[in-house]
């Protein structure tokens, strides 16, 4: 594995604090892309962007690279405000979801692309592209060009294109959905032991939680043009605040229930209803898979069909007193047989509460 | 492997090779058409060059390639087809890169697009007329010219009976087709290399020279070989217009129905010979350009 030693500091950096203050993005369709955007990363951080499509995810980061133009609000890149400042003026790096390399170029003009847009004098422009390209693994592929790689090779050039001239932000987007399972898992972690090793403020925009959850330090939900939340990856799965959260965050089971102060009644069993602003009365309450367990006592059920996940296995039931459908995971030496009655029993953990 | 994958085996083999058999029974039509109206006439006109009036093979016709005449014939033809490719290469481009500011699936396009295509096929006697009628000696430009600005732009005789009266149709046809070959390449310009660009420090000026202008050559340049063959090769509009000689095609023409020899047997098929070869020299190129602009807008 590479790692970025002290023979190679160049591209270590101190992180840059990156702040989006209430931005508004208005294409004039009736609906704002981004409807008073504020996002704060500290210095040195990974934070996530994620969102169905269409949320807004991608038109805040352009707005932060300043490839879209916003209509109110700040974007802040150290201490100054750069709404102004032209693209190539803002110091970024960023990585595109579809392979955007030079194809008249080799990988190592590619990466090197960026110094000699900085007057760099091409000696140091070899061995800093030279270094980026160790950095990503591919230091033998420099003579290659674009369509000789495969994408995740591709990907892995875009990134040290985007590293080498030191920028003060990282920008991600969606930087691993062109990609097929396997790369994307390998170069999911590549990324994130590169920041980290980098120490870059990085701005990383996917639609996939797993991606999200698995490579941010702080993930930022958005839904319809707003950040519904943000918070760490345990946050956001264990303390949804919002409906949308826990509904798009992970698997959950969405059940009636009745609200009452802090707790909510399910199928007559009560429990603690974590915050979330709604009046009392009639809810609809998402219980987590792993928060419902096959018991001795409980709500009847019918198993309906079951699927073995490796470590665990997943099995839907459908509840005798509603005909709802629930998940229930449990330990894979627990098999059930298609139609058989159990009983499921809710683990008493907080559950999130939304509108009916 | 068991008895019955075997003979799934033959059985998907024997498929393969009636399906094949049905392509190539398609084809078969479209093949016997250009092997008896290209391909035979083609190999004769050129084998032709190769053949004394006897009959007996002989190298001796290709001196005609020596003879002024026919020198100054392919000359004119080349320059000619070079300025107007040259010409029609810029001014198609640049209508092709305007058009790219508009809706791919806009009506903007869709009108172009059946215009250039229309166009680009005009030719003949009916694009011959369509310029008498325009800057011939006595039409309609030429006379609000003489009129306006007291200038007769055929002062030393009708500009558009002379081989560089050619540029004109030749210009005119070459415009369309450029549109048609170079927009798909302009399309093929991923917005996100000009984006990369800007994040990592280049203007949009560095963008074109460094980028745009590269992955474009090979296609710009291609559609000029194209153009050019395609002038190179135009017999009908020149041959309503010139009366004799001037540019291979009507040299060869001159050849088949005069008397009138350089002094070797089958000039016509010798013309055609040169013809050919250049033309394959430039087909040659177009296809090594083509396979690198697929390579590079993939």
């Amino acid at each position: 594995m590479t790692t970025l030693s002290p023979a190679r500091p160049s591209l270590a950096q101190h992180g840059t604090p990156v702040e989006l203050v209430e931005v508004v993005k208005d294409y004039g369709t009736g609906q704002r892309a981004l409807d008073g955007v504020s996002l704060a990363l500290a210095p040195g951080e990974l934070v996530a962007l994620l969102g169905p499509s269409g949320c807004g995810k991608t038109t805040a980061l352009r707005a932060l690279a300043g490839l879209e133009r916003i209509d109110g609000g700040h974007v802040r890149i150290g201490d100054a405000d750069v709404e102004s400042t032209p693209v190539h003026r803002r110091d970024i790096g960023m990585v595109f979801q579809s392979y955007s390399l030079f194809p008249h170029m080799t990988v190592l003009q590619n990466v090197a692309f960026g110094l000699e847009m900085r007057h760099v004098a091409a000696a140091e422009r070899r061995i800093r592209a030279q270094e980026a390209l160790d950095l990503v693994g591919l230091g033998a592929l420099g003579g290659r060009f674009a369509h000789q790689l495969s994408g995740g090779q591709q990907q892995r050039v875009a990134l040290a294109r985007a590293l080498v001239t030191r920028p003060r932000v990282l920008l991600l987007d969606e930087p691993l959905s062109a990609l097929d399972a396997k790369v994307r898992v390998q170069l999911r972690d590549e990324i994130r032991r590169i920041q980290q090793e980098t120490g870059i403020t990085t701005l990383f925009v996917t639609h996939d939680q797993e991606e999200a959850l698995a490579v941010a330090d702080r993930v930022a939900v958005m839904n319809a043009g707003r950040i519904e939340q943000i918070g760490t990856p345990e946050q956001l799965y264990l303390r949804p605040v919002s409906a949308f959260v826990a509904d798009f965050v992970g698997l959950s089971n969405r059940l009636p229930g009745v609200l009452d102060g802090a707790r909510v009644t399910v199928h007559g069993v009560g429990l603690e209803a974590l915050p979330s602003g709604r009046p009392d009365g009639p809810v609809s309450v998402f219980v987590r898979p792993e928060d419902l367990a096959i018991a001795e006592d409980g709500l009847a059920a019918t198993v309906v069909a079951t699927s073995f996940l490796g470590a665990v296995r997943r099995t839907t039931l459908r509840l005798a007193a509603d005909g709802a459908l629930v998940t229930v995971q449990h330990a894979v030496d627990t098999a059930l047989e298609h139609g058989s009655e159990v009983h499921v029993a809710f683990l008493g953990r907080p559950v999130a509460v939304g509108a009916r | 492997m068991t008895a019955a994958s075997v003979r799934v085996g033959r059985r998907g083999a024997g498929a393969s090779l009636r399906r094949r058999g049905v392509g190539w029974l398609g084809f078969a039509p479209f093949g016997v058409y250009v092997v008896l109206f290209l391909g035979i006439p083609g190999v004769i006109a050129v084998a032709s060059g190769f053949f004394a009036a006897d009959g007996t093979p002989t190298l001796a016709n290709l001196a005609a390639f020596t003879d002024p005449v026919i020198l100054k014939d392919f000359w004119n033809s080349v320059w000619v087809s070079a300025v107007s490719a040259g010409v029609s290469a810029v001014l198609g481009a640049l209508i092709a890169w305007a058009l790219t500011a508009a809706r791919p699936d806009g009506a903007l396009r869709a009108v172009v697009d059946s215009a250039s295509s229309v166009l680009a096929q005009f030719g003949g006697v009916m694009l011959a007329f369509a310029w008498i009628a325009t800057v011939g000696p006595e039409a309609l430009v030429t006379r609000l010219i003489q009129a306006v600005l007291h200038v007769d732009i055929n002062g030393n005789g009708p500009f558009l009976y002379t081989v560089g009266g050619l540029l004109l149709p030749y210009t005119y046809f070459g415009v369309p087709l450029m549109v048609l070959t170079f927009l798909p390449a302009l399309d093929g310009l991923k917005p996100q290399w000009g984006e990369a660009v800007a994040t990592l420090g280049g203007t949009r000026l560095q963008y074109w020279l460094r980028v745009g202008v590269p992955v474009l050559a090979p296609a710009f340049l291609g559609s000029v070989i194209l153009l050019f063959a395609n002038a190179f090769s135009s017999y009908a509009t020149a041959a309503a217009l010139i009366d004799q000689g001037g540019i291979v095609p009507l040299a060869i023409k001159q050849q088949l129905t005069s008397e009138t020899i350089v002094g070797v047997a089958n000039t016509a098929g010798v013309l055609a010979l040169g013809m050919v070869a250049i033309m394959a020299v430039l087909m040659t190129g177009y296809a090594a350009l083509e396979r690198r602009t697929r390579r590079w807008q993939r």
